[in-house]
């Protein structure tokens, strides 16, 4: 116990005197998700539409649907005009068929545009065909209610992404920092003359989880408040839930960077590990939908710890999920941290047979 | 005098090179034992041995009549490592005050060890400098300070006086005759010649294996040497 303590102290003192390394604890994640978040959130551009022999209505209603409308004549070569004109589409009647030309720089914007500028057209058809044959309508055809399962029509795509991101920071640098720390240790020989002490290896694997552990509650309480009352990030569920989902998680990321920083002889190697280690757990978070990958793609999503922590943040931060909801996603993460910590302890045999 | 260390039959590999053939050695308390030879000889795998950070592939240590390892034993030997395994972020008294308190020491005697060892290695004025602003002399004498700490009957000193100026390796080897008087085994590796002089007995080793030993005056007359680097010269050609 006074061994472990011992330990745990003398991660404090060096964190406390590396102010960098706190910096990039607790400020960087919340300038990266403020970063993202204004990204995500910026307003749309309303769309250039270039129109040749439409009627007025028509145009009124495209631009009703906040859309540029250019009356341009005389159009011959369409899509050199696209481009020179800087337009996302162009309209056109030739006799009696409507043509529309789209930009497709960006596939889905233009999909939607695409839907958008069809029914406006069909409806002005419609009602024009109708007031033709002098039958007295309502032309504003009644609106379709539209209910949410999750969030609402406000609901941004950033509501979504933004619980896995809570999760991913959480996870990226706690165990980017546990990792180096240990590394140092092993780098500078202070390990091995540990080492050469009466302390036990499951003491040093327990100072370097409370040591880090501590931190990294800190940093996920800083993270989770910040983006829920300053960023304003949907939360349905618990925020409790949430910070739960997030501690087991660091603790994962911890003995796992605890874990890999036997493997690496360098501050660099640590960082080798990122793209092999962190990178590909992002695309299985749930920000790409695994539905459609092949089968052992999703196999493989199911030895990602983020995959399991994504799910659960996403489920009760954007779904409302209880804990019974998340608690097979929760024991999973025991899991993981359990048997990395297992392996800590036969990876400290290197140093010591004992 | 009471046996402290015995090494029976002791050899080790890695992978195919042999680091340590058939070693046999024991040690007596209230005695400095030298191992002399040149780097990459197997001094360091012999000493972290006797410590229970390796393991022999073969044979057996016991260090104060119990087989290594164990872990009441390491509250016993005081080991300096080749390189200084200290944490530069923190002060001298601060890595002084963290090993101590790995071992089992009372609140006043971890106090009075902290001043003694500081004051042993002349480092008591720089105590609260951090270790980053210490010199590579100041290193090691830090790391001496902290082999010390837990009051050892064992201390296994892996070339301690390397960077260390004239007149500070003169005290230090005088408090390390004081220690040996004072019933303590050290041992003491180093490729320095003139530092087996001082030594109570020496194992010369090279490639894994002892080439020769004997006390220092029994060696000379051996080989008929006036210096210990003749000593080491003559007995790697009988070999």
């Amino acid at each position: 116990m006074m061994r472990i303590s011992a330990l745990v102290r003398r991660i404090f003192q060096q964190m406390f005197r590396d102010k960098r390394t706190l910096a990039l604890l607790f400020v960087a994640p919340l300038l990266v998700l403020t970063l993202v978040y204004l990204v995500f959130n910026g307003n749309s551009v309303d769309p250039a539409i270039g129109v040749e022999n439409v009627n007025d209505q028509i145009i009124e209603q495209l631009e009703a649907a906040n859309m540029e409308i250019e009356q341009l004549e005389g159009i011959t070569d369409t899509e050199e005009t696209i481009i020179e004109q800087d337009l996302e589409a162009f309209l056109t009647k030739e006799e009696n068929e409507w043509k529309l030309t789209l930009l497709n720089s960006d596939p889905g914007t233009s999909k939607a545009l695409q839907v958008q500028i069809q029914q406006i057209v069909n409806q002005t058809i419609q009602t024009q065909a109708l007031s033709e044959s002098s039958m007295k309508i309502d032309s504003s055809a009644p609106p379709v209610k539209t209910d949410y399962v999750y969030g609402d029509s406000e609901t941004e795509f950033f509501d979504v992404l933004s619980p896995i991101l809570i999760g991913f920071f959480v996870f990226f640098f706690v165990f980017l920092i546990a990792g180096i720390g240990l590394l140092k240790e092993r780098t500078s020989g202070t390990l091995e003359r540990l080492m050469a002490t009466p302390i036990r290896r499951g003491e040093i694997v327990t100072a370097y989880l409370i040591g880090f552990g501590v931190f990294a509650v800190l940093q996920t309480a800083v993270i989770v408040f910040y983006a829920i009352h300053v960023l304003d990030m949907v939360l349905v569920g618990s925020i409790w839930n949430v910070i739960m989902i997030n501690l087991l998680l660091a603790l994962v990321a911890l003995s796992l960077g605890i874990l890999l920083s036997s493997f690496a002889s360098s501050e660099f190697q640590m960082v080798q590990f990122i793209p092999i280690v962190v990178v590909p757990q992002i695309f299985f978070s749930g920000i790409l939908p695994l539905e459609g990958m092949a089968d052992w793609l999703q196999l493989l999503a199911k030895i990602m710890p983020l995959y399991y922590a994504a799910d659960a943040l996403k489920g009760v931060m954007y779904e409302g999920l209880g804990f019974a909801d998340i608690s097979g996603d929760l024991l999973i993460l025991v899991i993981f941290a359990i048997l990395f910590i297992f392996l800590n302890l036969v990876a400290l045999k290197k140093y010591r047979k004992l | 005098m009471n046996e402290t260390i015995s090494i029976r039959q002791i050899s080790k590999r890695f992978k195919e090179k042999t680091v340590l053939n058939t070693i046999d050695l024991t040690m007596q308390e209230g005695s400095i034992y030298g191992f002399i030879g040149p780097s990459g000889a197997g001094k360091t795998t012999l000493v972290k041995m006797i410590v229970g950070m390796e393991k022999p592939d073969s044979g057996s240590i016991s260090v104060l009549n119990q087989a290594v390892p164990n872990f009441s034993l390491l509250q016993e030997i005081g080991y300096m490592a080749q390189s200084d395994a200290l944490y530069p972020e923190l002060t001298g008294k601060e890595n002084l005050t963290f090993f101590a308190s790995l071992y089992q020491l009372s609140k006043t005697e971890m106090k009075e060890r902290i001043t003694y060892a500081a004051r042993l290695v002349n480092l008591t004025d720089q105590l609260s400098k951090k270790v980053s602003a210490y010199s590579g002399g100041m290193k090691r004498r830090l790391s001496l300070a902290i082999a010390l700490i837990q009051n050892p009957k064992i201390l296994i000193l892996d070339e301690p006086t390397v960077g260390i100026d004239p007149e500070l390796r003169q005290s230090i080897w005088q408090e390390l005759i004081q220690l040996k008087e004072a019933g303590k085994t050290i041992i003491v590796t180093t490729h320095v010649m003139d530092e087996a002089e001082r030594c109570d007995y020496i194992a010369m080793i090279r490639d894994g294996a002892i080439i020769t030993r004997g006390t220092p005056a029994e060696l000379k007359e051996q080989y008929h040497a006036t210096s210990f680097d003749e000593v080491f010269l003559n007995a790697g050609r009988e070999k």
